[in-house]
């Protein structure tokens, strides 16, 4: 089992999780979050006095997958997802150990 | 010969009970048109009075509680709407007869201490057209605001205690006084109900705008700027709640202004019409200025621009063609951008919420331009001794008015600043202190004073 996680441009999340419904991944959890890589941040002026806000919002898409799915998956992200300039995101994948259903033990790939 | 002394006779006698009838009938149509006026009068006043109640909740506990951090939203909302409870009870106790009671020129007597003798009928010495609890609960609202108004210099960083005595000393040593020199009877500063110098401040610019505002730069330098200020962020939270709560002020400053003319009156129109224009030009003075000198005209800058308009034309609003409303709030927004956005800075002072920036400084311009611009056009009710409406401001001719106006303006000035500061070393001594400790500053207000939290994540 993998667990991918990709943070991506939050107008881009629709078409992400089109292109991983077409694949038939159907579970996901979705977060807001603010941070950033390479990309600058951008400066806000309010009543004359200026921030520089260098967390950006963006999107972080966890799911887990069968360890043979994970490139289907990671491929598709990175084709959604992608506008070609900074700021686009990153995606960590990482080996998972265990995965439990709450609902009823279930263990492993089952509990996907 | 005898038929006809007879028949004169009867004539007379019909036409003395003609006229008897007719004189009874006049005073008839005489009542019922005063009571015509007065429910006309009075349906405009009441609502007029909860218009300017809304301007301090929700308007101005909303328009300030967006510009301050997630974690102090709700302790800023209450400071807000703490006024309408606590300086509700204030007014009727004292505060209405120290205003409006008949003292001395500088503060008004006891007569109508918790509301004795104010009843449903007319006081005729301020509002001969209404009942004279619509005119007490009217003025109470523009009471209520005041203090609020104050709290935009000192937020995110005093303690409740010390806020609620602050205000009710502030109350008594400042705003009861200079309203009743500026609006009560006998008042220093009245134009019209005996006064030595005449002072025209139609819905408070200088009673409301320059006592708040000169106290809200007392307060910010007397009680020190926010813990991290100004090297650490603090940015609005959320400029939707001040949006929301800035346009709900502008609708509301028809209340406060239109109403000021106590009656539902051509002046009203006049006024109502001047108010918005302050209104619309302040907030394309602000853009403008914005746009030119830092490249974007934002949200904030139109919602700021527009108070600022506002609290301008306030002081002229009843007394200048409409048509200068706009030339009043173009000053205003242009003039409170500089100092909110440069001056401010320069001087490195925290007047978190800028409520010296914008009520203080649109104050002290309003006076100044309504000692040029006040007409006998608009308001004819000072009347020289031959019965002819005095001349106003430069306008009219009377060019020392604006000597006058300035003078009014720096007799609030200088009452703000005493009495600001007393209430304030008063307040620190009763309360051990204005502050947070920066334990609590840092926690926010909500949890640290009232125990709750605005935006709750486990809700």
């Amino acid at each position: 089992m993998k667990k991918i996680e990709a943070i991506i441009q939050p107008f881009k999340l629709t078409e992400v999780k089109e292109a991983l419904k077409d694949i038939g991944v159907d579970g996901m959890t979705v977060t807001e979050v603010r941070g950033h890589g390479r990309q600058k941040g951008h400066t806000e002026v309010y009543r004359g006095r200026e921030y520089q806000v260098d967390l950006i919002p963006k999107v972080k898409l966890e799911l887990v997958v069968a360890g043979d799915r994970s490139e289907a998956v990671i491929a598709a992200i990175v084709k959604s997802a992608r506008t070609g300039k900074i700021g686009d995101g990153k995606i960590f994948v990482y080996d998972l150990g265990e995965a439990i259903r709450i609902r009823n033990d279930e263990r492993g790939e089952a509990a996907l | 010969m005898k038929l006809a002394r007879l028949s004169a006779a009867a004539c007379a006698a019909a036409s003395l009970l003609n006229a008897q009838s007719a004189d009874a009938e006049i005073a008839k149509l005489k009542t019922a048109v005063a009571a015509a006026q007065s429910a006309g009068d009075n349906a405009w006043m009441l609502t007029s009075a909860a218009l300017v109640l809304m301007m301090t909740g929700p308007g101005l506990a909303l328009f300030y509680c967006g510009l301050v951090r997630k974690k102090n939203v709700l302790g800023t909302m209450m400071q807000s709407f703490i006024m309408m409870a606590v300086i509700t009870l204030v007014w009727v106790a004292a505060g209405y007869s120290m205003v409006f009671g008949s003292g001395n020129p500088f503060v008004g007597g006891f007569e109508f201490a918790f509301l004795n003798g104010v009843g449903t009928a007319p006081n005729t010495d301020y509002a001969p057209t209404i009942p004279h609890l619509t005119f007490m609960v009217y003025q109470m609202m523009f009471a209520v605001i005041s203090p609020a108004l104050i709290t935009g210099a000192f937020a995110e960083r005093v303690k409740f205690n010390a806020l609620l005595v602050y205000s009710v000393l502030w109350m008594f040593l400042v705003y009861f006084p200079v309203a009743h020199m500026i609006w009560g009877k006998g008042g220093f500063l009245n134009a019209y109900l005996g006064g030595s110098i005449p002072v025209f401040d139609f819905a408070g610019g200088i009673v409301v705008h320059v006592t708040t505002g000169i106290s809200a730069l007392v307060c910010a330098l007397v009680i020190g700027p926010r813990k991290g200020y100004p090297s650490e962020p603090m940015m609005p939270h959320s400029l939707v709640l001040s949006f929301i709560g800035a346009c709900l002020l502008w609708v509301g400053w028809f209340g406060f202004n239109a109403g000021s003319a106590l009656a539902a009156s051509g002046l009203a129109a006049s006024a109502f019409v001047a108010t918005h224009l302050g209104g619309a030009a302040g907030a394309v003075g602000w853009l403008v200025a914005e746009k030119l000198k830092i490249g974007r005209a934002s949200a904030l800058g139109g919602i700021s621009g527009a108070v600022a308009g506002l609290a301008t034309v306030t002081q002229g609003s009843g007394f200048v063609s409409p048509i200068i409303g706009a030339v009043y709030g173009l000053a205003g927004g242009l003039i409170c951008f500089y100092v909110v956005t440069v001056i401010k800075h320069k001087f490195k002072y925290d007047d978190s919420l800028d409520a010296f920036g914008v009520h203080g400084i649109g104050g002290i311009i309003g006076a100044t331009l309504t000692g040029v611009f006040a007409t006998n056009t608009v308001n004819d009710a000072l009347k020289l001794a031959n019965g002819q409406p005095a001349p106003l401001g430069m306008v009219d001719g009377n060019t020392a008015q604006i000597g006058n106006q300035l003078a009014g303006a720096a007799i609030g000035v200088v009452i703000a600043v005493v009495g600001s500061y007393v209430a304030l070393k008063v307040a620190g001594m009763v309360c051990g202190g204005l502050r947070l400790d920066p334990r609590e500053e840092t926690q926010g207000m909500d949890l640290a004073i009232h125990g709750e939290e605005g935006y709750n994540l486990e809700a």
